[in-house]
């Protein structure tokens, strides 16, 4: 059956309190963070730290950073663009999934709690392990499949064809949208989720491509798919504001209009 | 320990059962067809209550009441099926135990459904008590 409750070994406790800043500049705000170690064999614990805001950025990632650089350096997380476009900094930020660096310290109420992707394997602190998540999004095969004698110059595509695939390839990959889903998190080692399903729309929807039929046939699946039950949680995470359920809701048409 | 399979030989895994879209299909064709047939149940219930049974029996014993009920049955406990086996494998994990329980899942069903035919089937042609 599904799992409902932690593991003795997963169990959260609380861990230690950092030093308030002795003359701060501005609101001191309260960051608790989620800890966990591989090498030291604890439970994972919630670690609480007080950030100057006077004195720092806006954003939860500015936070992490000088919290990273002024008084844990053992505190551990991904981060690289800091704007929204590697999708590198996803995590669980006051209960929802979404990008540290897009995410304002202002917007959240009382303390920041921080934690890693839902429902993934942790690698250390607020760094999951997205191993799968890339296998499935590799498994979709995400690039374009012609049989057609190559063109001398581009494959050509009309300006309303192009414009099918926005709102699909604005997607960064960040699994926001699929560590956010409960199908995702019962049935996440056969169903593909909402990321991995919007990139395999944006291919079918592609005019280029010429494997549709071929795509469909590898995504009809009671799994793959249809563990999709509308649950709509991808697009109310989605840090770019896309619709990962529309995308599926349209994979779901073609399916029933090529059967009828 | 499978360990040393790699990422994406475990997601593709037995590969795609080429399946799904029908079940898909029904489950929102019965839900929509479920709609004016619970209506009719509830016109039904309201038109029995209180009623005894000589006159429900001749209510039912109409031949558009008896054939909407037997469809209300099909539509409904059809639809009944496929929800539960969703929810059948979104949550039961273990294999041996999915198996049982779908199987279950169907069997409940058809008994349901038969003896709610051999009711209707009594009540319309069966000799008066």
């Amino acid at each position: 059956m599904v799992q409902l409750t932690l593991p003795k070994n997963s169990q959260v406790t609380q861990g230690q309190s950092w030093p308030a800043p002795t003359s701060p500049k501005g609101e001191v705000k309260e960051f608790r963070i989620y800890r966990w170690n591989p090498d030291d064999k604890a439970n994972p614990r919630i670690d609480t730290y007080s950030v100057d805001m006077g004195d720092c950025g806006p954003m939860v990632l500015d936070a992490l950073i000088k919290i990273k650089n002024e008084q844990d350096p053992t505190l551990t997380f991904r981060r690289s663009c800091r704007e929204g476009i590697c999708g590198s900094c996803a995590m669980n930020i006051d209960g929802t999934n979404t990008l540290a660096c897009l995410k304002s310290c202002d917007d959240v109420k009382g303390a920041v709690k921080v934690y890693p992707l839902p429902h993934m394997p942790v690698v250390k602190d607020l760094v999951p392990d997205l191993t799968r998540f890339y296998a499935q999004h590799r498994s979709i095969e995400p690039w374009l499949k012609t049989t057609s004698a190559e063109p001398k110059a581009e494959w050509k595509q009309s300006p309303q064809d192009r414009a099918k695939l926005d709102g699909l390839y604005e997607c960064i990959l960040c699994a926001c949208c699929s560590t956010s889903c409960p199908s995702y998190w019962w049935n996440g080692d056969r169903y593909l989720g909402p990321a991995v399903l919007l990139q395999a729309y944006r291919w079918l929807i592609d005019s280029r491509d010429e494997a549709t039929g071929d795509r469909l046939d590898d995504l009809e699946d009671p799994f793959r798919l249809y563990r999709c039950h509308t649950i709509m949680n991808c697009a109310k995470a989605c840090p770019k504001g896309l619709n990962p359920a529309k995308a599926i809701a349209e994979i779901k048409k073609m399916m029933v209009e090529r059967q009828l | 320990m499978s360990s040393f399979r790699t990422p994406l030989g475990r997601v593709r895994g037995l590969g795609s059962a080429k399946s799904g879209t029908a079940h898909f299909w029904q489950q929102r064709a019965t839900a929509i067809a479920g709609v004016p047939l619970v209506l009719f149940l509830i016109w039904l219930a309201v038109n029995l209550a209180g009623a005894d049974y000589a006159t429900a029996r001749s209510l039912l014993s109409h031949p558009a009441v008896t054939i909407v009920l037997a469809l209300s049955f099909f539509v409904i406990l059809k639809h009944m099926r496929l929800g539960m086996q969703v929810i059948i494998e979104d949550y039961v994990h273990v294999e041996s135990w999915k198996m049982i329980v779908l199987l279950a899942n169907s069997v409940f069903t058809y008994v349901v459904g038969a003896g709610a035919l051999y009711a209707l089937a009594r009540l319309t042609f069966g000799a008066m008590q």
